[in-house]
């Protein structure tokens, strides 16, 4: 067994012990930091699978969250239509084995929906750079939230309440590190240097006779199917979902965790996924506290302005990003340098 | 030692003070949607719930404590309101959620208060799955079946109408709701529904519709849609020579609506929840102190924020206690509470059963007409 596969098993045993010893006792005493532990699995988790699309194949996806859509809404359909005939269970029930089981299903299910539908998009659009890459995506996120939107049986406006919210612990950061190790082995693999290569030099790639097409395309689906988990968790953790959640917003705070993190760096990434998932909820306790003149409270709320200063800020300082990768960061102090 | 001993006598002290602090106030806990797509709803609502604490603090608080008003803000984004709950119930310890006013929001946090017993009241939520998430979960606005029912009663008893067209909008579900309950109680009440129409938000044009309405005869139109289509509708309704009334809901109280039909609008009427020209004395105060606070006049969202916030607070006083239970109970018992939206009262689905008030649209201006008891 190689060593990094040890490392997941590992890693997967701790989320066990610890979902299985702490997960009613974080739940029921402290439910507020639960609800924020189980965010920060969802954002890493979507932030370290657009990375490997934004950040090591270096093409921008502006539309993630049309990909979290298909998964939430796959696997909410899926709980609700089909878990009650298969395992003939409805919410509440509570067989721990039957519930797991059925969160594995429609997990999976939403991973490999959304990895099609991203397949389906990437094969005409990847073929295309820069800009015209992001504006197809960026399509393609609202095509998924209007298209939601008309369908009555998926709620359309009012939104889907899921049956079942099998979320917990273990599935979020089981996730998380079934999702880092893939994109971590992916690029440190023989075979990822294809994903650095399209993005250092695209021409100089096809010259060496690689395919960046089907580059592109692998790094696309591998982004789309954690895209579509991370949107089973949320579907099943909040119990409720809207077309709304999915908008272009919820892609353009994935894509400022991915910068802030640093564009190509997987432990940047995820502590910019934890930052700025905690970052809003002090803000808000902040808020409260007496030193904040209540005039002033919903500036420092609305997380909107934050990502904007922070952004700013970063972009002065470090335009590289938090962590941002080495080579690149050599890279450019050496251009300063020379200029 | 002995400063060590201080200390831990200072820390415990301390620790004491800020316990004695928490048990001081009633915490009541609000989620709206203040910044965001639906903004502007949430700070008039949140405004109404704001005023009605100031007003019972600045008479004693409740149970001869003071209330402390949490206010979060959801930003209008589907995922935090359960978050919001979630801070409410764990970490302030509220005995009560006022909010949201959006069903979708409700939906999404109703589950949660219901889970840990802590009773949540929303303004404005319309969905009828809102109040079925279980016991804990009431609203104080009148619901749309309620809404058709008056409007049908309406036009058969004040208008005398015995033949009416009804123009639906099929996108909105809420539209095609009212539609079918104002049918229902028309029917019921010995009228006839001679024409149904149809179109969905976005046209542009409802000449087609409205010709086939005309050739039908009816003396009155039912027309349950949002007023930027409403507006179009009553003007081009007026040029191809339909003059009877027009009969609307809550989604006409804009006052865009007014400028875009002009003269078209005049001699219909709508429903709605509440209106500032209500002459009830209470309604009379209450707008008259919102307008001194705020600069402006109350609306919808306000009044039924305000309502909301007393119906809480009313009920406090009843159960004499803060307990979940007890409180939730004396929700539950609501009986004739006089808000400014009207009689308001708890029924056994935990909707609210209260007036609608009527609205004519007269000379381009709203007016109002009169209010319509349930039942």
């Amino acid at each position: 067994m190689s060593r990094s596969l040890l490392n997941l098993m590992l890693a997967l045993v701790a989320c066990v012990f610890i979902s299985f010893f702490g997960e009613n006792f974080i739940a029921s005493k402290f439910a507020y930091y639960y609800d924020i532990l189980i965010s920060i699995g969802v954002n890493i988790i979507l932030a370290t699978s657009l990375n490997l699309v934004n950040g090591y194949t270096g093409q921008f996806s502006l539309g993630h969250a049309g990909f979290m859509a298909i998964g939430a809404y796959a696997s909410a359909s899926w709980s609700n239509h089909l878990d009650p005939l298969i395992f003939g269970i409805v919410a509440g029930s509570g067989n721990p084995v039957v519930t797991n089981v059925a969160m594995f299903v429609s997990t999976l299910f939403a991973g490999i929906f959304a990895a099609i539908a991203g397949f389906a998009v990437g094969v005409p659009s990847l073929r295309l750079k820069g800009d015209y890459l992001a504006i197809v995506t960026l399509g393609f996120g609202e095509i998924i939230r209007v298209a939601i939107l008309n369908l009555d049986f998926l709620g359309a406006s009012r939104g889907l309440s899921v049956t079942g919210t099998y979320t917990n612990l273990f599935w979020t950061y089981g996730s998380v590190v079934l999702c880092i190790y893939v994109v971590v082995s992916l690029v440190h693999s023989t075979y990822g240097r294809g994903f650095l290569t399209v993005r250092d030099d695209e021409v100089a790639a096809e010259a060496m006779g690689i395919n960046t097409t089907k580059y592109k395309v692998v790094a696309f689906v591998v982004a789309s199917f954690f895209a579509g988990v991370a949107g089973a968790l949320y579907a099943h953790f909040k119990a409720f979902v809207t077309p709304e959640g999915f908008n272009f917003f919820r892609s353009v705070d994935v894509v400022v965790i991915v910068i802030l993190g640093g564009m190509g760096s997987t432990i940047g990434v995820v502590f910019a996924a934890v930052l700025l998932t905690i970052l809003p909820e002090a803000l808000r306790a902040l808020a409260h506290t007496q030193f904040v003149p209540t005039a002033y409270q919903g500036l420092l709320e609305n997380r909107l302005i934050l990502y904007s200063l922070l952004l700013i800020i970063l972009m002065l300082t470090r335009p590289q990003g938090l962590f941002g990768d080495g080579a690149a960061f050599k890279k450019w102090l050496g251009r300063s340098r020379a200029d | 030692m002995r400063w060590k001993a201080l200390i831990c006598c200072a820390l415990l002290l301390a620790g004491f003070a800020a316990d004695a602090d928490a048990d001081e106030a009633v915490k009541i806990g609000e989620v709206n949607p203040m910044t965001g797509a639906i903004g502007r709803y949430g700070m008039t609502c949140h405004q109404g719930i704001q005023l009605a604490i100031d007003q019972a603090n600045s008479s004693g608080g409740v149970l001869g404590k003071k209330i402390d008003l949490l206010t979060e803000d959801n930003q209008s984004q589907p995922g935090q309101t359960s978050t919001i709950v979630r801070k409410f119930v764990a970490q302030d310890k509220v005995i009560a959620i006022i909010g949201d006013l959006t069903s979708s929001a409700t939906l999404e946090g109703g589950p949660i208060a219901q889970a840990a017993k802590i009773p949540m009241v929303t303004p404005l939520a319309t969905n009828p799955k809102v109040t079925e998430i279980g016991d804990y979960i009431f609203r104080i606005c009148f619901i749309d079946e309620f809404q058709g029912r008056v409007m049908a009663r309406f036009a058969l008893e004040n208008l005398k109408s015995k033949k009416a067209g009804i123009l639906t909008d099929t996108k909105q579900d809420y539209s095609v709701g009212l539609s079918g309950f104002f049918k229902g109680a028309f029917v019921n009440g010995s009228g006839e529904v001679v024409r149904e129409q149809s179109y969905s938000s976005g046209d542009t044009d409802f000449r087609a519709q409205l010709t086939s309405i005309k050739a039908a005869g009816p003396d009155v139109v039912f027309l349950p849609g949002y007023y930027p289509e409403v507006g179009i509708i009553l003007k081009e309704a007026r040029q191809l020579g339909i003059t009877v009334p027009f009969l609307g809901c809550e989604a006409w109280d804009s006052p865009t609506l007014i400028q875009v039909a002009g003269k078209a609008a005049d001699g219909c009427y709508f429903s709605n929840q509440f209106s500032a020209d209500d002459p009830n004395p209470a309604v009379r105060e209450f707008t008259k102190v919102y307008r001194d606070r705020f600069g402006s006049l109350p609306d919808n969202f306000a009044a039924l924020g305000y309502d909301a916030a007393n119906v809480v607070l009313d009920a406090i006083n009843r159960a004499k206690s803060t307990d979940s239970i007890a409180l939730r109970d004396a929700i539950a018992r609501t009986k004739d509470f006089p808000g400014v939206s009207g009689h308001i009262t708890i029924d056994a689905q935990r909707n609210a059963s209260k007036p609608a008030v009527i609205l004519a649209i007269k000379d381009q201006q709203v007016h109002y007409l009169e209010k319509i008891n349930p039942n």
